[in-house]
């Protein structure tokens, strides 16, 4: 199988590995780009949100580029997401491209479709045996990029130079990237750690700190959110992202945990909404527990279990005294637009963080 | 007891269930003024700006309603088919109308999902029916009376019969007239949401419009429970929500069944279910049917000349192809 998948983050390097291993041909789709984004927009419903789009563009780029199969989440709602491989796969095959769309279903809600998608990833390239090697491998390499990035996110704010801790942790990457062992991928992480670690930092220095929070798509993928992360990171401010791809898949995919975030939301919002909606609520509160200066929550435009949560930040803001500014990308936002209104808010954050210290 | 009951979502499906279990309890049914624009705009001042124009529209009956009504209805609807949820928003409707419009009086915000049990509608009446009366057999006895009026009124939808149409009937007990269907004019199915299809000022007048013209209409309220079903098994994965899928599934059955020469999707801007469900019948239509299909995206800001107009041509386009123009 020439097979294909789309970009979120850095988590190419963890399923590139699976799939090669696999004993597949691994397409790589072009990181997303413009190019990528107005050809999914082309070919998409006009109120998808921005991930259908840019997955739409990142297929239809990967089967130019000779991928017959591409890999997919799936889902069962209430979040549109669900059906998204569904109607990607009606969209090229509509427009004469035969290609065969494994989704990968929830294997809880669909063990046999689960089941059948897996086993053909599988076989009739591999053995069950090896499959369980590699995905032990690759599932390190996730965890591993995820601490990777999280000590990215501290160390940022305080490096002396920002342009060195971003070169260093890319180095990093690559570490992850080559290594062929749970055992290797493991050192590969120590070692990339200790690189970071020894950058240069200024110690006085105290940061203001922000949540992000919101839909997972344009949480993870920085080419949707104008690497925003890097840009606070780079403004001085460092930013706790509330999720990551292990500790989602973990949580949503095979057991039903996040019940202490829910818990949280459940003064203001006793219900799932889908997606990321009532997580959303849940965290906001416990950054404001934390102590945290800030939130930004990011969705796509026309998601609705985001906007269900926008209409009740305003009363979490009030009841914790937590500014959240929330921002819905679509294919107009630019990235200067986005710079400015994050400019706006840390000043905002920072006022009132002087106005506090005064007091 | 006054219980304000909003003019909108929900309502062309239920009203008359909630109806005669209200007045069974002993209270007084109010409902929020016909949707106009003064309460649009009102909607549209207290609701998150993203939101689409049902959304907006609702905040506006509640504000209609809120000094008026000593408790509202605004139940939280998880699913009603025991299989599928709604759409988001409306499983977060209580929270949003909450937390955007102030001094609400007390709203009755009980779930119902139908997911729990079978009987989980008529448990979910007798929660609601225990806020208003100790007296369980009185909560019994509406909760009858309702069913009754439901089931007639579902009937008289199958019949072909538009809510608007329906709910006088209900109240005089009378017998529609036998259809006025002629025989050479068009037929339409007209797709979408009953709060977008039958709500007359969201829907700028769409229904009325094309009575107008002489056309046939029918909506996926017409198809029945069996026939909904039967097109729920030709998709190889059907949709999430409630409404959307009934929609998917009222297309098919038009599409297949052939007796309509045009099919309308009225879709509100932004709407996040309505962006698979849209292309999902695109698509159907394209590769299994002839029939023409057009959409009509309705938001705040949709004047009825534009709409008028688009209608007027798709009909004579229709008309033009059957050969009665």
């Amino acid at each position: 199988m020439k097979i294909s998948f789309p970009y979120m983050g850095t988590s190419h390097i963890a399923i590139s590995y699976l799939l090669e291993n696999l004993g597949h041909e691994v397409i790589y789709p072009p990181k997303p780009t413009k190019k990528t984004l107005s050809l999914g927009v082309q070919h998409s419903p006009e109120f998808a949100c921005l991930p259908f789009k840019i997955l739409m563009g990142t297929y239809l780029e990967a089967v130019e580029a000779g991928a017959d199969s591409l890999t997919t989440s799936g889902g069962f709602g209430p979040c549109r997401a669900g059906y998204y491989g569904e109607l990607h796969k009606r969209i090229l095959h509509d427009m004469g491209y035969p290609v065969k769309m494994l989704v990968l279903e929830p294997p809880l809600m669909a063990p046999l479709t689960f089941y059948r998608n897996v086993k053909s990833l599988v076989r009739p390239t591999s053995s069950w045996t090896n499959f369980y090697r590699v995905f032990r491998v690759a599932w390190e390499k996730l965890r591993a990029l995820d601490e990777l990035e999280g000590l990215l996110h501290e160390l940022r704010p305080l490096a002396v130079s920002k342009q060195q801790i971003t070169k260093t942790y890319e180095r990093g990457l690559g570490y992850i990237d080559d290594a062929g062992s749970v055992s290797k991928v493991l050192e590969a992480k120590d070692a990339a750690l200790q690189d970071m670690r020894a950058v240069p930092v200024d110690e006085t220095f105290t940061p203001l700190k922000i949540g992000i929070i919101g839909e997972i798509y344009v949480v993870l993928e920085p080419f949707v959110n104008h690497d925003i992360e890097k840009m606070l990171g780079d403004m001085g401010v460092y930013v706790h992202r509330s999720i990551f791809l292990t500790n989602w898949t973990k949580d949503n995919a095979v057991s039903n945990g996040e019940k202490d975030i829910r818990a949280m939301a459940v003064p203001y919002l006793n219900q799932l909404v889908g997606g990321h909606g009532q997580n959303s609520i849940g965290e906001t509160v416990i950054y404001a527990n934390k102590g945290f200066d800030g939130v930004i929550q990011l969705a796509p435009f026309t998601c609705i279990p985001e906007i269900v949560a926008k209409s009740i930040m305003p009363t979490i803001t009030r009841d914790k005294g937590i500014p959240v500014m929330t921002l819905f990308l679509d294919e107009q936002t630019g990235r200067a637009g986005v710079e400015t209104r994050m400019e706006a808010f840390l000043d905002l954050l920072k006022e009132k963080r002087n106005k506090q210290e005064a007091i | 007891m006054r219980v304000g009951i909003p003019m909108t979502l929900s309502f062309f499906t239920f009203y008359p269930l909630w109806k005669p279990f209200f007045e069974g309890l002993g209270a007084e049914v109010v409902v929020s003024p016909i949707s106009n624009k003064a309460l649009l705009d009102e909607g549209v001042k207290e609701t998150v700006n993203d939101a689409c124009v049902p959304i907006k529209l609702l905040h506006g009956h509640v504000s209609a309603l809120k000094d008026k009504v000593d408790i509202l209805f605004l139940p939280r609807l998880v699913s009603l088919d025991g299989k599928n949820t709604l759409c988001p928003k409306f499983l977060g409707l209580p929270d949003m109308v909450r937390y955007s419009i102030s001094e609400l009086p007390e709203i009755i915000e009980n779930r119902l999902d139908m997911k729990k049990s079978r009987f989980e509608l008529y448990r979910f009446m007798f929660r609601v029916g225990q806020r208003f009366t100790d007296n369980k057999l009185q909560i019994l006895r509406a909760i009858w009376q309702a069913r009754y009026n439901f089931s007639r009124y579902r009937k008289l939808l199958l019949h072909g019969l538009t809510p608007a149409e329906a709910f006088p009937l209900l109240e005089s007990g009378e017998e529609p007239d036998k259809a006025a269907e002629t025989g050479d004019a068009i037929k339409l199915a007209v797709l979408g949401y009953p709060y977008a299809l039958y709500d007359n000022y969201v829907s700028v007048g769409l229904l009325k419009k094309l009575k107008e013209h002489g056309v046939n209409v029918v909506t996926p309220e017409m198809v029945s429970e069996k026939d909904l079903k039967k097109m729920s098994k030709t998709l190889p994965k059907n949709l999430f929500w409630y409404y959307s899928n009934r929609v998917v599934w009222a297309a098919q059955h038009y599409l297949r069944d052939q007796t309509v020469d045009g099919m309308i999707h009225v879709t509100a801007f932004g709407c996040g279910p309505d962006a698979m469900t849209n292309r999902l019948i695109e698509l159907e239509a394209k590769e299994n049917s002839q029939i023409p299909l057009m959409s009509i995206t309705i938001d705040e800001h949709t004047g009825e000349a534009g709409v008028a107009t688009r209608v007027e041509a798709f009909v004579d386009l229709l008309k033009r192809k059957k050969g009665i123009l």
